[in-house]
């Protein structure tokens, strides 16, 4: 669909932006140390590093991913929401204080705080960079798509813009501006995503949703039709001609499509016929000519012929209404007594053009609230074991994989004591939680709306701020860009902190004033934003949302394991932590790279079976990763004792012979 | 540059306590969370019976993240009760010195 640039969004970015720029400068003057730097000082306040966490975890994936998601599965959508929190009571019960108390920069700090080994360091590094870029290319490439629609210019400017923004961030003053702007934002985004949470609700649900009058509903046709013996479609309207039919096979039983030419205009779209109820029902098309043009419902972007989609085709039996405000549980009692129109797409081919038709799909509101629109989970539904096991290793890698994520474990450096890395801990919990829980109101109001840019549902919560007015939308846009500056500053944080202090000072023992650490760290943090910006241009147009699961699973595979083998097994060696890091990220990785997800959507290799049949790796490689450091340490620490013993009875051989 | 934490605490008497009481929480919590799972994996049409005007997995759902903090809460409190604890236990041997 075409979107209009908002000058108001603009000029509320551009206020954020220098809000940045001047906390940047006030702090540049006070950063002069490496402790200053890389972790703040260690003296900000527990309740500000609170919402800061906020602000650094909440990344565009959260935001506009997570909405996204729910406007077009529900529930589904939501278990991600439940799995990001989830994963926060391994970071408080477990990581935050032992990790403050052993650390000071990295969480490489933390893992060689018993051994001093160099292999650590190293492999902790190697880590800490792959999960960031990991990280990394969603949130850049996020900032390119977002500046499009929102700003009106193009994708590498978006990236140039968000990452020069960053550099000018954390090069200054390092963690400690980045701290105060992931603090701003984590405000922002809570207390905006609440005001559109009270709007929603305040307008309630209608069967004709028309965006509180700005956009008038537009009511989808149906066109009687039957079906010959020969399974030939015949319309009754004779204004229409019948010029092609399709009949794609699916689990579910035929999907059948027709191509009509309107006698009186010419115009040709393609319908889907309702076997139940005889009749064809009106599509959305998204179509790549031959010749390298793209239209929407058979005319260009400008004209604007592409509808926004999500609606309640019935409320309580009732096919004309108007709810009027809603409370917190009518609001659920309402979509459970409805029936909602969700869309799927199905691509047919039609000469030399490709076409996606987006055709309806009316869904109990009761199946809307509860799991299995986009996992599959429901044997009766034909959910393999191997869906199950796939379901259950993306719950675990999103529970166990936020306690390992390098740019939120540096975050607690940055507090005075172990109990403030606690504290803020919890405050991050309630924030991001109640954040969690407004995302659930925010997709399905959105679901409901008819708001829904089909083919980009990554924009759901921008566009239905919008049909509450300019205002919202300019400032829900704007925040949209803080949020990938936040994200994408503590990244760079914790790649800067991997390659000056772990790589650099630690295992190249380069050696380093204070100040000239602080240099190696601004430089590292140019270089990673300049590689960050190419890949954000690189992968433009890519499907790269996947990456942020990546990371997790990669974070939760490597990482992990050692920190808690560290914490509660006194027997762990370092050689058993540089394996399990080393095997956690290689399985992890492997099996990603091996996936038919993978295959599919990133090689484009669609009719071949990939090696390993599920998406999410961390089921398989978390426990490699554990086993791994429990067989290396149990060899390396009994080989030790025995060379131990060995040098004492040499001891004792001389000991006699001197006697 | 040393190596090692950047700050020094006093000796923390309450830190064995405290990792006990994160993981008893943390096992606990977990629990939970795997009951959701398993419920999903196993008998996922559960998830849509009713719970009054919600269905179970919205009640689930919802509860996962309140009982978080609800457990943060009460975790910071016990913590701060036993930091208090041996802080005063060990005021009350050094005035005894």
């Amino acid at each position: 669909m075409k979107y209009i640039p908002s000058p108001w969004a603009i000029i509320i970015f551009l206020v954020f932006v220098i809000a940045v720029f001047f906390i940047s400068y006030y702090f540049a003057k006070r950063t002069k140390s490496s402790e200053g730097y890389f972790a703040a000082g260690g003296n900000i306040h527990w309740s500000v590093n609170g919402i800061a966490f906020a602000g650094d975890y909440l990344s565009a994936a959260s935001f506009l991913g997570i909405c996204g998601l729910i406007a077009v599965a529900g529930y589904d959508g939501f278990l991600y929401s439940i799995g990001y929190l989830a994963g926060w009571m391994v970071a408080l019960f477990v990581v935050a204080e032992p990790m403050k108390r052993m650390g000071k920069f990295t969480f490489a700090d933390a893992l060689d705080s018993k051994f001093n080994s160099k292999g650590i360091r190293l492999v902790a590094a190697i880590s800490t960079l792959i999960v960031s870029m990991f990280y990394l290319i969603p949130q850049m490439v996020g900032a390119g798509s977002l500046v499009t629609p929102l700003l009106g210019l193009p994708h590498w400017a978006g990236v140039l813009m968000v990452g020069t923004i960053v550099i000018i961030i954390v090069a200054t003053a390092g963690m400690a501006s980045t701290t105060y702007v992931q603090f701003l934002k984590g405000a922002l985004l809570i207390f905006f995503t609440l005001v559109l949470v009270i709007v929603i609700m305040t307008r309630g649900f209608s069967t004709a949703p028309d965006q509180g009058g700005a956009v008038p509903y537009h009511d989808f046709k149906t066109i009687e039709a039957s079906s010959s013996e020969e399974s030939e479609i015949m319309v009754q309207d004779g204004s229409y001609e019948i010029l092609e039919q399709w009949t794609v096979d699916q689990k579910t039983g035929d999907l059948v499509f027709v191509k009509l030419l309107e006698r009186s205009t010419g115009f040709e779209s393609i319908w889907k016929l309702n076997t139940k109820e005889g009749y064809l029902e009106e599509t959305l098309t998204m179509t790549w000519t031959g010749e390298g043009q793209i239209l929407y419902n058979g005319g260009t972007i400008d004209e604007e012929r592409f509808y926004q989609v999500g609606h309640m085709s019935r409320i309580n039996g009732e096919t004309n209404i108007e709810t009027g405000p809603v409370g917190l549980l009518s609001f659920f009692s309402t979509i459970k007594e409805s029936t909602i129109i969700r869309w799927e797409k199905q691509i047919i081919f039609d000469g030399e053009d490709t076409i996606d038709v987006y055709y309806q799909n009316p869904t109990p509101g009761s199946e809307v609230l509860r799991p299995g629109l986009l996992f599959k989970v429901d044997s009766d539904k034909g959910a393999t074991a191997t869906d199950k096991i796939d379901f259950i290793s993306l719950m675990l890698a999103l529970f166990f994989g936020t306690a390992a994520l390098p740019h939120i474990l540096i975050r607690y450096y940055t507090v005075p004591t172990p109990a403030c890395a606690r504290k803020s801990t919890i405050v991050a919990i309630a924030v991001i939680g109640f954040f969690y829980v407004l995302t659930l109101f925010i997709g399905l109001g959105a679901m409901t709306g008819g708001v829904i840019d089909i083919t980009n549902n990554n924009m759901s919560a921008p566009l239905l701020a919008r049909s509450f007015g300019i205002a919202l939308f300019a400032i829900i846009s704007a925040i949209a860009f803080a949020t990938v500056l936040g994200t994408v500053s503590g990244l760079i944080v914790a790649s800067s902190g991997a390659v000056a202090h772990d790589l650099m000072d630690k295992f190249l023992k380069i050696r380093m004033s204070d100040k000239g650490k602080v240099f190696a760290g601004k430089i590292t943090a140019i270089v990673v934003g300049c590689i960050a910006m190419v890949l954000g241009i690189l992968f433009k147009g890519m499907n790269v949302s996947y990456l942020v699961g990546w990371a997790f699973a990669v974070a939760a595979s490597a990482n992990l394991p050692a920190i808690l083998m560290i914490l509660f097994w006194k027997r762990t060696t370092a050689k058993g932590v540089i394996s399990s890091i080393l095997v956690g990220l290689i399985s992890s990785v492997t099996l990603i790279l091996l996936s038919q997800k993978t295959f599919n959507e990133v090689y484009h290799l669609v009719n071949i079976h990939a090696p390993v049949q599920i998406n999410n790796p961390a089921i398989i490689s978390v426990p490699l990763s554990f086993l791994t450091l429990v067989i290396v340490s149990l060899i390396t620490r009994r080989s030790k004792i025995v060379n131990g013993d060995a040098v004492s009875n040499k001891l004792k051989e001389a000991e006699e012979t001197i006697d | 540059m040393g190596h090692g934490p950047a700050t020094k605490w006093d000796d923390d008497k309450s830190i064995p306590h405290k990792i006990k009481l994160g993981l008893w929480m943390f096992l606990s919590y977990f629990i939970l969370y795997a009951g959701f799972i398993v419920i999903n994996v196993v008998d996922p049409k559960l998830m849509g019976i009713d719970i009054g005007s919600l269905n179970l997995a919205i009640v689930y759902g919802f509860s996962l993240i309140i009982i978080a903090l609800i457990l943060a809460l009460v975790y910071n409190h016990q913590s701060n009760k036993l930091e208090k604890k041996y802080k005063d236990k060990q005021d009350d041997e050094k005035e005894y010195e």
